[in-house]
């Protein structure tokens, strides 16, 4: 027990990935840290383009030129996955970590039958299986994921498959050789609210029965307080915020996270509130100021916000912040202390 | 199936029926008669063989008896070529020549084309997919006859030591007779397929699940000819209908450059000749066999593309 706490499933240090394009080099990550333990549920929270899939793209090895990783460590159990040769990466893929995707519509090959791209996946990892032990696998995964008529369904194709239903598909192929970790890229954004929540409730309860990690990539709030343990908001490939959910919600210690929850629909709301959105638009990554990224959008921003990159402050029980409102906060805290 | 196979039959009749209404028509328009050549007969045997062959009577009417002795299997006889041997035997002894070479370039240009394609869609931008495509751009623009001169040159031609191949071809030789023309006809489909596989390749290449078969941890040989070729046949399948009929309406020049004795080359010469019931015999072959090859095409969509349904709309 003791080991597999102290042992961490995943450890990001300082992630750096670029995109070296013709326009010059687009930091989409800019050095992000964080960890998962057994089980635990992340979320990753923030708006496009602000570099979650990018990050959860490197984790699985899956970027593409002229995307690459050009700093940092990924370490999963232990083991350094930047270093991995090609066999390596292919083991690790889909056998120990999964991914599903944002578009479940186009994520599934349409001139293959379910059951067929269900026991290639099993398969990939798996070689001595029979035949008939794959396919009662598969159809294992199906049910777990609330399909139904499994016989019949295992022999469909993609098309014949709704939206909701391919992405329990998605999910039942990416759990298929039982992973540690599966990567949930946006899997309910393309998704309608009712077939949202039912997606979302399966993935809760699938991740109670296995134990597995998730880290739950969204721009909506709300399904991560659905689901998640903690949280990273991300803004400009940075994480900003970085706590435990309720943390997040209740004492959101960074402006971003905090217009980012004032832009969200409550349903605690009085009658005529508003919404109020961030104003401005997200940063160029060809060519970002320096400092704090979020400082030209910011309403509480301060001079030294445009001169240095704000560390983060620590606020207690993994919650920290990106900003040096609180970087002061803290200071004048510890002299008032170092007074008194 | 059955339903399906049932209604593209009945337009494949109404096709044929109007190609042969349209051919004949435009044929009797077009001055001359099979009954000239060099030493022209006189009045009255004109008369007297139009009147034996029925020519004397109204176009519309000869349609009429044409089309009735072609629904009963009669296709009439040669009129000068091959003088009152039935155009059905005709068809019958020359259809299998041409078939057997255009058959052999329709499959080499297939296979090759496809493989090329993957190949320069694997390695793009690289040196390898900037010959393929300088090598494709060369074969499309050529037309056929300067392809098969140029092989004849060469192979067949006065340098001693390269001449592998006969100039003319002679089916006894064997393997041997079809090697030239059979790439001479061929080139011009493989370069288009290969076109064709490398951006429809490219294009299965960039969808998501790709990048879910990537994520999966399958291999890149696994990747590539199981999840995106199959995909990116289903574009190429299309052109491969035109492209059959291609080569055995390309197959004519190059029967002529190679003096093969098939029907392409043979319809060229019953136009010259106006040798009438050769010219409604091979039109109406050849246009039921490319219906029947368009016909087979569509099918294969169906084996390639489970999406593709017969009957009942659909996707």
């Amino acid at each position: 027990m003791s080991n597999t706490e102290d042992k961490k499933l995943l450890e990001i240090k300082d992630l750096k990935v670029s995109f070296f394009t013709p326009a010059g080099e687009v930091k989409a990550v800019g050095g992000i840290s964080y960890d998962l333990g057994y089980g635990e549920v992340m979320g990753i929270v923030g708006e496009s383009g602000s570099g979650k899939s990018v990050e959860a793209y490197s984790i699985m090895g899956l970027l593409q030129s002229p995307g690459k990783v050009i700093g940092g460590s990924i370490s999963f159990e232990g083991e350094d996955v930047l270093s991995y040769d090609k066999n390596q990466m292919i083991d690790f893929r889909g056998n120990k970590v999964a991914m599903i995707f944002q578009n479940p519509m186009t994520c599934l090959n349409p001139v293959y039958t379910i059951g067929n791209q269900l026991i290639e996946a099993l398969r990939a990892h798996n070689k001595e299986i029979s035949a008939h032990d794959a396919s009662k696998r598969a159809m294992e995964m199906l049910e777990l994921v609330g399909i139904n008529n499994l016989e019949k369904r295992m022999k469909q194709y993609p098309h014949e498959f709704s939206g909701g239903m391919r992405q329990r598909v998605m999910i039942a192929m990416g759990l298929i050789c039982s992973p540690k970790l599966l990567i949930a890229d946006e899997p309910t954004t393309a998704l309608d609210v009712t077939i949202q929540a039912q997606i979302l409730e399966i993935m809760k309860d699938i991740q109670k029965k296995t134990g597995m990690g998730i880290i739950f990539i969204t721009h909506n709030f709300g399904v991560v307080a659905e689901i998640c343990d903690k949280v990273s908001v991300m803004y400009a490939g940075r994480i900003v915020e970085q706590g435990k959910v309720d943390d997040i919600y209740y004492k959101p210690a960074h402006p971003y996270t905090i217009g980012l929850l004032r832009s969200m629909p409550r349903v605690d709301a009085e009658e005529y509130e508003r919404l109020i959105p961030i104003d401005g638009t997200p940063v160029d990554m060809c060519c970002p100021p320096e400092g704090c990224l979020f400082a030209p959008r910011c309403e509480k921003c301060m001079q030294i916000c445009f001169k240095k990159v704000p560390p983060y402050a620590e606020l207690g029980d993994g919650h920290r912040s990106a900003c040096w409102l609180r970087v002061q906060e803290q200071m004048s805290g510890k002299e008032e202390q170092d007074n008194g | 199936m059955a339903k399906y196979t049932l209604k593209r039959l009945g337009m494949a009749l109404i096709t044929l029926l109007v190609i042969a209404s349209l051919t004949f028509l435009l044929m009797n328009s077009v001055p001359g008669s099979p009954w000239l050549s060099e030493k022209s007969p006189s009045q009255v045997t004109i008369d007297a063989l139009n009147e034996k062959y029925g020519m004397d009577k109204p176009v519309i009417v000869q349609l009429g008896k044409y089309l009735e002795n072609v629904v009963q299997g009669d296709m009439g006889v040669s009129l000068n070529m091959q003088k009152n041997r039935p155009v059905v035997d005709i068809i019958l002894e020359m259809f299998p020549v041409s078939a057997s070479i255009g058959f052999i370039a329709i499959i080499w240009a297939t296979l090759v084309g496809v493989t090329l394609g993957c190949l320069a869609a694997y390695n793009r931008g690289t040196w390898v997919d900037s010959l393929l495509r300088v090598v494709c751009t060369l074969g499309i623009s050529m037309p056929t006859f300067v392809i098969a001169s140029l092989l004849l040159l060469t192979f067949a031609g006065a340098n001693e030591a390269l001449r592998f191949f006969p100039t003319i071809f002679d089916a006894s030789l064997g393997a041997k007779a079809y090697v030239l023309p059979c790439l001479a006809l061929g080139l011009y489909p493989m370069c288009y397929t290969a076109r064709q596989t490398r951006s429809s390749m490219l294009d299965a290449l960039g969808q998501d699940y790709i990048t879910t078969a990537r994520a999966k941890g399958l291999r890149s040989p696994a990747i590539i000819f199981k999840h995106a070729l199959r995909n990116a046949l289903i574009p190429v399948i299309t052109y491969l209908g035109p492209q059959i009929a291609f080569v055995f309406c390309g197959g004519f020049v190059t029967e002529q450059v190679f003096s093969i004795p098939g029907l392409g080359r043979y319809f060229i010469q019953s136009i010259l000749n106006r040798d009438y019931p050769v010219i409604m015999g091979t039109t109406i072959f050849l246009a039921a066999f490319i219906i029947l090859m368009n016909f087979l095409v569509d099918v294969l969509y169906k084996v390639v593309d489970p999406r593709i349904r017969f009957e009942g709309g659909g996707k």
